[in-house]
């Protein structure tokens, strides 16, 4: 109960300083020196305090099941191990948005006090800026998402978090992705603030730089969890299902991408200055779109949260409100001038950043465009249609072929005048070695498409080539190659393991066996068990192969208590080259089970090159702060 | 060369791990079309994921089909012309769909466009 | 000048996508997909009571109107309007046809013995195919048939008043 109060009332204090901070920071604006009062860093510390007590207010309401509080009786259950209830405190509405406050007042905070050798004014703007977003984030909560509402009588039983989202990569998954899409806002507010300031220039870009690493890197890492929790938790095998809330995650990490090419240009060179300020704005409001989608019951997907109309409503109203404000603010404030006249020599680094851009924001188009459309049809026309995989796939599978080429030629554009024969010779090479490779594997395979099989050797052919890149001599630019050869190795990786899967799905019964060309599967026995808030059964199952050695496998089926709902877990036996994936379903009215087979090849590397993806923007940016 | 070596491993790698991916058998196209079909009943899952009565009575429905001689266009349509067309995941191309397809390619194409103003164009 | 254009077309699309977002806010997410005036196709299946598979053509005779009730015994909302498919059968002009969901015989026959039976005939649908055929995705649903064949209404969970009421001012 105390710890309720405490969460409420700090998180209105949190609001009467973000207001506070208005007029003082206007007062020290118009003021005629160069630093900022003490008292705009004391109460941008205080916000961001208050916040945090807040939630440390709502999780341990949570740990000591305080039931009273509606998020947590409507989240949470005695049961629940510990580390769930904790977890349990972001994985709802009311705690997420509260979160969202955290990451907002906690990034201003941090902006402030390592901005100090920026110009007071740029600065005191985007402090201006942030507070706009974060004062509507606070009216959003305590108005129609509080986290700390009391309910009378107490109940003695919370109403328990779903079952499925009781994993550890799903627990870390929402902080860590909100520090990425969250932590774009800070982008959002700078690019204001430094468009009004006519600043967008080149130490501009220095700066902000450290900014979109921190929000891509975490952005990358955040949804390469979520879909590790998918791949494990679900039970489908698969990692993308071009589900609305998963394009929603995916959307600002192109416009961030993109944008984190183009600041690499506007460091050296002031030009892309409109294109960069106009990234910088998408990337955030993509988030908040997102967040609208997801939250408002909009759009129909597996994981949206509890719908409720008013939400949506006001979260449309304040992400149109931002898209206003920054239209107004670009077109009042941004003079083209000069910046735009500079030649870009076509054999360029600028170029190649440029055709970047081109192709990620063709991939952005086809990703918005899919998710938008079924909604406006519907409004228009009434009609209800669903774009999954199929269209996706048949949209960005034939322009990855040019983009890898791209990818492969552009960092030797500068080279081609002077060093055109060596480079030729080597590229050449590798070319055909990589056709090699591929014509090797259709021979010997047969593929299921033909354009799965056009982009094998260009895969092949840019992996290469981000390996010679990364073992040359050459250290310059390491971070670059890191993360280029993360993804080659990535699009390689889902390229054969869409290919060399392959999967049996078939119903047995206890004893049974099932003999497959390569191998048989032998369901064993069933196991009954207990486990803290489930029981459990769990399936005996052995794969065997044609030289007789055989693996163990055992799925599970959980029957939780509260709320009651039966899951299955996959039992998944992981080596380098494959996962070995069983998942059984019980059929109802039947002692058989459904079981499903899976050999998933290279499974782990999409894991890890998306990891070593991720680690490249790591680099760079410890390169950075080490700098400083 | 390094190169070339690395080139070799990988190919005997995954020559030990393949598997063949193909609807030679009845099975593999039922999953194939099942995991384009959404489970009406459930919050954004396919009848392949999920495992509701519906979408398990749908894959047997989709087999007795097939086993009546339907080809995959055939069984889709067949689909969509009793549940409509928000039961199949890939949108067709008609009047009301084309501009879904064909907009991201023209943004492209008028990306180009932009892209060779800026830097072929003379300006001067 | 070319500025000013932009500024207004951009603002003008951004209204756009507003309203219709608002709009689609707005919009039910329960899909139920139109059903009406297709016709029912012949299937065959065993009665619960007896194991001779019998065609739909030679059930669906003789009637003005046929309503088709898709029930389980497992399914709780089938129990709920389990009455008022009694005050149904009562109807003359009217014939009420059963089909046994996904279903364990036993399980189904006591159900029926408990609690009544309304239906004319029970199909004995196993694997849920006779149900998807005719465009049902779950327990209870019930359908409203004409001497034709063609599907008139149909009704997706269980029957209340209201619905009740519809299906009697069809049928008269």
């Amino acid at each position: 109960m105390l710890a309720n109060q405490i969460g409420y009332y700090s998180l209105i204090l949190g609001l009467i300083s973000s207001i506070i901070i208005i007029p003082i920071s206007l007062k020290n604006y118009h003021q005629n020196n160069e630093t900022i009062d003490r008292k705009i860093f004391s109460l941008s510390f205080f916000q961001f305090f208050f916040v945090l007590i807040s939630f440390i207010g709502l999780v341990f309401s949570f740990i000591n099941s305080d039931f009273g509080n509606e998020t947590v009786y409507n989240n949470s259950h005695t049961t629940k191990p510990l580390f769930y209830k904790i977890s349990g405190t972001w994985g709802n509405h009311e705690g997420s948005l509260l979160l969202w406050l955290l990451v907002l007042t906690f990034f201003i905070f941090l902006f402030l006090v390592k901005s100090k050798s920026q110009p007071k004014k740029y600065r005191i703007l985007t402090l201006l800026f942030q507070q706009i977003i974060i004062i509507g984030f606070f009216i959003f909560v305590l108005k129609t998402s509080n986290p700390f509402n009391y309910l009378f009588p107490v109940p003695k039983e919370g109403l328990g978090l779903n079952p499925i989202l009781q994993d550890p990569a799903l627990a870390i998954h929402p902080p860590i992705l909100y520090l990425g899409f969250v932590g774009s806002s800070i982008i959002f507010s700078s690019s204001l603030a430094a468009v009004v300031q006519q600043y967008i220039s080149k130490s501009w870009a220095h700066h902000i730089k450290i900014w979109i690493l921190i929000s891509w890197f975490f952005l990358t890492i955040g949804i390469l969890l979520g879909s590790i929790w998918a791949y494990y938790e679900l039970g489908w095998g698969g990692f993308w299902f071009w589900d609305p809330v998963e394009n929603v995650s995916l959307m600002p990490w192109l416009s961030l991408t993109a944008l984190l090419h183009c600041i690499l240009v506007l460091e050296k060179k002031t030009i892309l200055t409109s294109w960069t300020i106009i990234l910088s704005i998408a990337t955030f409001i993509l988030s908040v779109s997102g967040t609208f989608l997801v939250r408002s019951g909009i759009l129909n997907s597996v994981h949206t949260f509890a719908n409720d109309p008013e939400r949506g409503l006001f979260i449309l109203f304040f992400l149109f409100f931002l898209i206003f404000l920054s239209l107004l603010i670009f077109f009042m404030f941004h003079k083209n001038g000069n910046y735009e006249a500079v030649k870009i020599n076509f054999l360029s680094k600028e170029t190649s950043i440029l055709i970047n851009n081109w192709f990620m924001m063709y991939f952005l188009s086809v990703v918005l465009i899919g998710t938008l459309y079924p909604i406006f049809l519907e409004v228009l026309t009434n009609e209800k249609i669903s774009v999954g995989p199929p269209f996706y796939h048949k949209l960005i599978l034939p322009f990855l072929v040019p983009f890898l080429i791209f990818m492969t030629v552009v960092p030797y554009l500068k080279w081609i005048k002077s060093e055109f024969i060596k480079v030729r010779i080597e590229i050449i090479l590798l070319f055909t070695l990589s056709f090699i490779v591929s014509f090797l594997l259709f021979k010997q395979f047969g593929f299921e498409s033909l354009v799965v099989s056009i982009l094998i050797p260009f895969t092949f052919y840019l992996f290469l080539i981000t390996i010679k890149d990364l073992l040359s001599k050459n250290k310059k630019n390491f971070s670059q190659k890191i993360s280029h050869f993360g993804f080659s190795f990535l699009v390689l990786s889902i390229l054969l393991n869409s290919i060399f899967s392959s999967e049996i799905i078939i119903n047995l019964k206890e004893g049974e066996r099932f003999n497959f060309e390569g191998g048989a599967i032998i369901f064993n026995s069933l196991e009954e068990n207990n486990g803290k808030n489930y029981k459990s059964i769990i399936g005996n199952f052995e794969i065997s192969n044609d030289k007789n050695q055989s693996i163990k496998l055992m799925p599970e089926l959980r029957i939780y208590n509260q709320p009651s709902i039966v899951t299955s877990e996959a039992d998944i036996k992981t080596t380098l080259f494959y996962d070995k994936f069983l998942v059984m379903n019980s059929v109802k009215n039947n002692e058989y089970f459904n079981v499903r087979y899976q050999v998933k090849s290279f499974m782990i590397w999409i894991w890890i090159s998306t990891l070593i993806l991720a680690v490249g923007g790591l680099f760079s940016l410890t390169k950075r702060l080490y700098e400083k | 060369m390094k190169i070339l070596k690395l080139l070799l491993i990988i190919i005997v790698f995954i020559a030990n791990f393949a598997k063949v991916n193909s609807t030679e058998n009845k099975d593999d196209l039922v999953n194939k079309i099942s995991k384009n079909i959404r489970c009406l009943i459930c919050q954004g899952q396919s009848i392949y994921d999920s495992q509701s009565d519906f979408s398990i009575s749908m894959r047997l429905l989709i087999k007795k089909k097939i086993e009546e001689g339907l080809n995959e266009k055939e069984i889709y349509d067949f689909l969509k012309d009793k549940y409509g067309d928000w039961i199949s995941y890939e949108p067709e191309f008609n009047k009301k769909t084309f501009i879904l397809w064909i907009l991201p390619i023209l943004l492209f194409i008028i990306g180009g466009a932009i892209l060779f103003n800026r830097l072929f164009v003379k300006k001067y | 000048m070319k500025n000013k254009i932009l500024l207004i077309s951009l603002i003008l699309f951004i209204c756009f996508c507003l309203v219709v977002l608002f709009k689609g806010l707005n919009n039910s997410n329960v899909y139920i997909p139109d059903t009406t005036n297709k016709i029912v196709k012949e299937f065959k299946s065993r009665s619960l009571f007896s194991d001779n598979e019998i065609s739909s053509e030679k059930i669906l005779v003789n009637s003005d109107y046929y309503i088709l009730n898709i029930w389980a015994s497992w399914c709780g909302p089938c129990r709920k309007e389990h009455p008022k498919l009694m005050e149904l059968s009562k109807n003359s002009s009217v014939k009420l046809i059963g089909i046994n969901y996904r279903d364990n015989f036993k399980n189904a026959k006591n159900f029926i013995k408990k609690f009544g039976n309304p239906y004319s005939f029970i199909f004995v649908d196993t694997n849920g195919i006779i149900s998807i055929e005719l465009g049902a995705y779950g327990v209870p649903e019930t359908i409203i048939v004409n001497k034709d064949k063609k599907i008139i209404k149909k009704f997706v969970g269980s029957l209340d008043d209201k619905s009740l009421k519809e299906i009697n001012s069809i049928l008269k």
